[in-house]
């Protein structure tokens, strides 16, 4: 990369910001298939509501950021202290991203 | 001059902390780019570092006070299901849309669409938060991590612009409204 400084030393392993970062895809894309099922699967509709004065989406959020924060504990806890291979976990997490803001448009969603 | 109480919360939901959260994404954008711009030995680095930690913390509790305020206050008064016959259905937002071909579309686009993308906000925000407090001027020597990082920031405000539209408009052509009235100001009649 261009902007990179040429002879400086990264000091941190690179494992926890691939942790955080994929952590984040796989929360995101969590979302966007949830979202989905809950629309498609009467049965799971029932089931996502935990707070009924909000519904399902009460049931679809709370399930999501529970996945991002336990992925998130469980690879930091895998590469917490080495370097990991950046630019395919970046890619990889990108693509999650990108896959749960796709499922959250209802025009997508709807074809499901 | 007076406004209901749930008209209030909506606007310290949409107008407080979503809008002022959009507003601190290009700053946020701007300083996790200049990371990679810095040099080891720049005069007022750790400062600056400083500065954008603690940008980034307030960006998260705005982000998270935006959807736990929108998901378990305002929802719940919007998506109201009216007794059975209710003629006016003005305190039944969700309703009120659906009654219409015309604004049914708020609802089944907007809502439905910004009550999801909503989350993507908090979660990508955190995460690009945990990343500047972790490893703070050291991203400058991690440009696939400061990369990701910057698209993450750029979708949640993505995010919050869809939110933030569906919002208003839905707020527009439905308003969430009802409860105590607070008087704020008594204007002259003429």
């Amino acid at each position: 990369m261009s902007e990179e400084n040429p002879g400086a030393k990264a000091a941190l392993p690179l494992g926890p910001g691939a942790a955080a970062m994929l952590a984040a895809g796989v929360g995101c894309c969590a979302l966007g298939v949830l979202a989905v099922a809950t629309d498609h699967v009467p049965w799971l509709r029932g089931k996502m509501i935990f707070y009924r004065p909000t519904g399902p989406l009460s049931g679809v959020t709370t399930c999501a950021v529970l996945v991002w924060l336990l992925v998130w504990i469980f690879l930091e806890w895998r590469w917490g202290r080495r370097d990991v291979g950046l630019r395919p976990i970046a890619t990889l997490a990108l693509v999650l991203l990108g896959i749960g803001l796709l499922l959250t448009f209802p025009p997508v969603s709807d074809l499901f | 001059m007076e406004i209901t109480v749930r008209g209030l919360w909506t606007m310290i939901h949409g107008m407080g902390f979503g809008a002022l959260y959009l507003l601190a994404c290009s700053g946020a954008m701007v300083e996790l780019r200049r990371y990679g711009r810095r040099g080891a030995e720049e005069v007022g680095a750790n400062d600056r570092d400083s500065f954008v930690r603690a940008y980034l913390l307030i960006m998260v509790v705005l982000a998270w006070l935006a959807v736990l305020t929108g998901t378990y206050g305002i929802y719940p008064w919007y998506r109201a299901v009216p007794p059975a016959g209710t003629v006016g259905l003005a305190g039944f937002p969700q309703r009120l849309l659906l009654s219409s071909p015309s604004t049914a579309g708020w609802h089944s686009l907007g809502m439905e669409w910004k009550e999801h993308v909503a989350w993507l906000v908090p979660i990508s925000i955190t995460m690009a938060a945990g990343v500047v407090f972790r490893y703070g001027n050291d991203l400058r020597n991690h440009a696939p991590l400061r990369h990701a990082v910057v698209c993450f920031v750029a979708v949640s405000f993505f995010a919050a612009g869809v939110a933030g539209f569906f919002g208003a408009m839905l707020n527009k052509n439905a308003p969430v409204s009802g409860g105590p009235t607070i008087h704020l100001a008594r204007g002259e009649s003429r």
